[in-house]
């Protein structure tokens, strides 16, 4: 999200589909196993996406979660989280328009919260994310799923959940596209590697 | 958008931008912690030269809430009463490194001259000037209509808004005239013709002289405006025999309110008079919602803040203000 997926491109137009689909699907149903191996279980998850695409992937990861979790109703244990307004970067870029935060009904406190975002990149969006998790409440633990890490981090933050690492330059630019949004599925690689 | 000086000046699409990033202000604001740090290290002024309280507690509030610092800067007490100029005042605020100048003052266009003279570099929102527009109270009216009548989302296409009272002196019906245009609803303006402006069938909306009449059409929403007493010379000015005539012929009363569609809201931009333009009765009935407006103010007022000050200002607009001072 935000500048992550925003860097510059360079002129060059050739692009490559690094994850089809089926890759995608593939590591958000493995994703979704991983979350319930790490926690024992999915007893007090919350998924929250973060807009625009963090959120279709939050869905789809509790579509897989319920799906082989006894118990887990995919509506309840899922929101969303707008981190426009926490950003560090508002005063260098042209204004941004703020998304909507929907938490689940029981909130996030005392709970575990999974962060759910297409693209890690130089980490300053999660750590836009949990200043505002810690303005909504205070859950018992905070992890980080992304479909994408493309490295470059500026800050000391990990991923604990990753689809596909992705070693890119900086002047590439990685485009998430996901059926809800953009109307199909598939991870972009534009512009030349160095 | 770089300053805020005029409800006319907003296109339909930056007006329901406003009301969208309002909607999630507001929805921030039910919350525990209310305070954001959107704002963080901007300094918001707000500069008043005429006496306020909502508005400037809302702006305040807003600036606050976003983590912005407040300087409250009011004629009374100031260098202003020693004779101090605008734009020596403006000059002072350049070298105390204000982002935002939020103004009120009693000479409609003042805030004008303070965004275009080239004084100051910093945004200027307009919080009330003279009789000319009040463009903030037009976006949460605009906003509170929203919420009501057309679902919380988009614009107010095909909406019935009805403002009555004193519209000669009311900067809210002129912002509100323009802005609920804008929007695509229609507009009737009930008032004595002495309370009428010159000029008033140039406006976009349709005039009335008689409020039953105009009730009998159905609005979806009544909006009263306060009768302004002190802006009229003399004990009622001769804009009207006496109050209780007005009151008789203009006033919101139970049984007007009766009259009202089971839908439609009051509204009133406040300060009231009651038992003027607005009975007890009405002021406090389950369909008035100017206490609502109030909190609806400050979600407004933080969007208007947050869309002038968050993001970068163009090398354009910024040559515009480099005039010497």
């Amino acid at each position: 999200m935000g500048p992550d997926t925003r860097a510059q491109a360079g002129s060059s137009s050739n692009e490559a589909e690094v994850l089809g689909p089926a890759d995608i699907g593939r590591a958000l149903v493995r994703i979704a196993h991983e979350i319930l191996e790490r926690n024992k279980g999915a007893d007090g998850v919350v998924l929250l996406g973060i807009p625009t695409r963090g959120l279709p992937l939050a869905r789809r990861l509790a579509a897989n979660l319920a799906a082989v979790e006894t118990g887990v109703d995919a509506e309840t244990i899922t929101g969303s989280l707008d981190v426009t307004m926490y950003r560090d970067d508002l005063a260098h870029q042209p204004t941004r328009t703020i998304g909507a935060t929907h938490l689940p009904a029981e909130g996030i406190d005392g709970r575990l919260v999974v962060l759910v975002d297409d693209v890690l990149y130089s980490g300053r969006t999660i750590r836009a994310a949990l200043d505002a998790i810690s303005d909504l409440g205070r859950p018992r633990a905070v992890q980080l799923a992304v479909l994408v890490d493309r490295g470059h981090r500026e800050l000391p933050i990990r991923a604990d959940y990753v689809g596909k690492n992705l070693p890119t330059a900086s002047t590439q630019r990685v485009r998430v596209l996901l059926a809800e949004t953009d109307g199909r599925d598939g991870v972009l690689i534009e512009g030349e590697g160095r | 958008m770089r300053h805020l000086l005029c409800a006319k000046d907003l296109s339909h699409d930056e007006a329901v931008l406003i009301l969208d990033t309002a909607a999630q202000m507001a929805a921030t604001q039910s919350r525990e912690i209310k305070k954001l740090p959107t704002l963080r290290g901007r300094t918001v002024v707000n500069l008043f030269f005429e006496d306020s309280t909502r508005t400037r507690i809302s702006f305040e509030a807003a600036a606050k809430r976003l983590s912005a610092d407040v300087i409250n800067f009011s004629a009374k007490g100031s260098s202003v009463s020693k004779g101090e100029s605008l734009k020596d005042t403006a000059l002072t605020l350049r070298a105390m490194g204000a982002d935002a100048v939020v103004v009120r003052h009693p000479a409609s266009g003042a805030p004008h001259r303070l965004a275009h003279a080239g004084w100051i570099d910093s945004a200027v929102v307009n919080a009330g000037d003279g009789t000319h527009q009040h463009p903030t109270q037009a976006l949460l009216d605009a906003f509170t209509l929203r919420r009501h009548l057309a679902g919380g989302t988009g614009d107010l296409d095909g909406l019935h808004v009805t403002i009555v009272g004193d519209v000669l002196h009311s900067r809210v019906a002129r912002s509100n005239v323009d802005l609920l245009g804008t929007l695509g609803a229609h507009v009737t303006l009930v008032a004595p013709p002495t309370l009428l402006p010159v000029g008033v069938e140039a406006w976009p909306c349709e005039v009335d002289y008689h409020l039953d009449s105009a009730l009998a059409a159905g609005p979806d929403a009544v909006m009263m405006l306060r009768v302004q007493r002190e802006r009229m010379s003399g004990a009622g000015g001769g804009f009207f025999p006496s109050p209780q005539e007005y009151s008789r012929l203009y006033g919101l009363d139970q049984r007007r309110l009766a009259a009202l569609p089971e839908h439609a809201i009051v509204m009133h931009p406040g300060p009231m008079n009651r038992g003027l333009e607005i009975s007890a009765d009405a002021a406090d009935s389950a369909r008035s919602v100017i206490v609502e407006q109030v909190s609806n103010g400050v979600a407004v007022r933080m969007a208007v803040l947050y869309l002038l000050l968050a993001g970068t200002r163009t090398p354009a607009a910024d040559d515009e203000t480099k005039v010497p001072a």
